[in-house]
């Protein structure tokens, strides 16, 4: 019975997993086809990869994505620390009420953040493009990287920064070497969040930019209308990106851990 | 101490701005007309009345509805089971499949879209095999078929993670405890199991509903440009039309629905532990 049930899930858990990867392996398979089609495979070339270096647009599109995400991570992770750390000091009302707040952009349907921000921004006749793109994504991070710190903060001893305090630490040293360091995994994961929310955004950046200001997300949008290859090309490099990386964030500490046992025993 | 506070003062003129404000003008956007001065504020309902009395934006509001609904439906009957057998693994075995489902939520949800266009096409990889197999091609591409396939693929793995969540934090001993008291395995999962990791398909629900209803480029990309739902709606009134009235009064009322959805589903979810409860 219990082998039989084991059978039936592995074959279960296959499907969905081949049901996660077709279309993944199906764009890096189609990213070093020779020709146009995207579904006869004619031999392999690295055309458009070539294509896709050439092309300027695509090129602005990818250091859009990259500067703003980075811009966008930096700020609101500093922001969210200095915020989350008053929050926590704050009365529970004030508390309550700016957590509530900070929730809307993340519990709103995107579509709805987004025509908030153009209307705010045309009505301010801030010129659509950059700079509109970034204080939009610094406005929808914040909450992750708030979200992130404050279970550390709540978790964190009251006493530890009286502490610091009276033994004649300024403010300023009670929070960069006391709180901070304590609360460093959540901000971490906290900018981690911030910089893949960044990355990945497509309907708010649509909706509040201009001037031919485009991240990855609306290129691929726009471009989806023609088929157009170079698009595996580029999916299959941030394909490739993003699963090195999350197998060096979930790998590593399992070798951490593993070299730590090695060394007591 | 107390100085600490006022490093949350910023963000908090900040969220009144860029939040707070926002939010205000949907609101009044939606209850006033063009040409109605925004300074001279005269409240009317002809937005919503514009919309509900259209059968044309019936239509779409009863579409994207059903779209969202089969959708969340099939992630609950696809993802239960994933996340059931997930919960049931151990070690390294399971780090790597939770892996597995956290890589393709990483990678931009356009980028994974767009590659459903490829495979689904006329003369895509389905039907290239349908057809030397059977000789008959369907089509796929640019049908609700397709514009659910996407959703599913986009959003199956929240569910999947929710579920999982409160079946690992699930006391085992409890099921244990129903099989040693009589009861079979049938029994151990409707009345025990079941009821317990409620919260995470409740969350799941959440999690995949609201982008399901208010999602517009999966439609656009794998629905075609005829296949219009809300999302689509209200981007054509602000992108297209300029119609910052109109758009605002749909976006209100999906917002709405939502709401209402998900009060819905909470609902149900206490009344279910409820009567667990008590039985």
């Amino acid at each position: 019975m219990n082998k039989k049930s084991g059978i039936f899930s592995k074959i279960y858990i296959f499907i969905i997993m081949a049901f996660f990867y077709i279309p993944i392996i199906y764009t890096i398979i189609f990213s070093f086809n020779s020709t146009r089609s995207l579904t006869h495979f004619k031999g392999f070339s690295l055309h458009w990869y070539e294509k896709m270096f050439n092309d300027h647009t695509m090129m602005q599109a990818i250091f859009y994505t990259i500067i703003i995400a980075v811009i966008a991570t930096i700020i609101s992770t500093i922001v969210g620390t200095i915020t989350a750390i008053g929050l926590s000091k704050s009365n529970k009302i004030v508390k309550a009420l700016v957590e509530q707040v900070n929730s809307l952009p993340i519990m709103n349907p995107e579509i709805v953040t987004a025509i908030g921000l153009l209307m705010l921004f045309s009505t301010l006749a801030i010129k659509k493009g950059f700079l509109t793109m970034l204080l939009a994504h610094i406005m929808f991070c914040i909450p992750y990287v708030i979200l992130s710190i404050m279970p550390k903060l709540r978790s964190l001893d009251p006493n530890l920064s009286d502490a610091a305090l009276d033994l004649g630490a300024t403010p300023w040293q009670a929070i960069t070497k006391v709180i901070v360091p304590q609360i460093m995994p959540g901000i971490v994961s906290g900018a981690l969040i911030a910089f893949t929310m960044s990355f990945d955004d497509f309907v708010i950046s649509y909706f509040v930019t201009g001037n031919g200001v485009n991240n990855i997300s609306i290129m691929v949008y726009t471009m989806s209308k023609r088929i157009n290859p170079s698009i595996n090309a580029i999916s299959t490099i941030i394909i490739l990106i993003i699963t090195v990386v999350l197998v060096i964030i979930n790998v590593v500490p399992i070798i951490k851990t593993r070299k730590l046992k090695k060394e007591y025993e | 101490m107390k100085q600490f506070r006022t490093m949350a003062y910023p963000y908090i003129v900040w969220i009144i701005a860029m939040i707070v404000v926002p939010m205000l003008m949907i609101v009044m956007y939606a209850f006033t007309t063009k040409g109605n001065e925004v300074t001279t504020f005269r409240f009317t309902f002809e937005n919503f009345l514009q919309f509900f009395s259209d059968s044309i934006f019936i239509d779409v509001l009863k579409r994207s509805l059903f779209i969202a609904i089969v959708t969340t439906v099939i992630c609950i009957l696809l993802g239960y089971p994933t996340a059931y057998i997930l919960a049931q693994m151990e070690g390294r075995k399971k780090m790597i499949l939770v892996l597995l489902i956290t890589i393709p939520m990483w990678i931009n949800m356009l980028v994974r879209t767009y590659a459903w266009v490829g495979i689904l096409q006329d003369e895509g990889v389905i039907n290239s095999l349908l057809f030397s197999l059977f000789g008959i091609k369907i089509k796929m591409l640019h049908t609700s078929f397709a514009v659910i396939l996407g959703m599913v693929y986009n959003f199956i793995p929240f569910m999947i993670l929710q579920i999982h969540t409160s079946l690992a934090k699930m006391d085992k001993s409890l099921i244990e405890a129903a099989s040693d008291l009589g009861a079979n395995r049938l029994q151990c999962f409707l009345r025990v199991t079941l009821p317990l990791s409620l919260p995470g398909v409740i969350s799941g629900i959440t999690l995949v509903f609201l982008p399901a209803v208010s999602s517009f480029f999966i439609p656009k990309l794998l629905g075609g440009g005829q296949y219009v739902l809300i999302g689509n709606v209200i981007e054509s009134q602000f992108l297209t039309s300029g119609s910052w009235n109109f758009g605002s009064a749909i976006s209100l009322i999906m917002a709405v629905i939502i709401m209402i959805s998900m009060y819905i589903t909470k609902k149900v979810d206490k009344g279910d532990t409820e009567r667990g409860r008590f039985n």
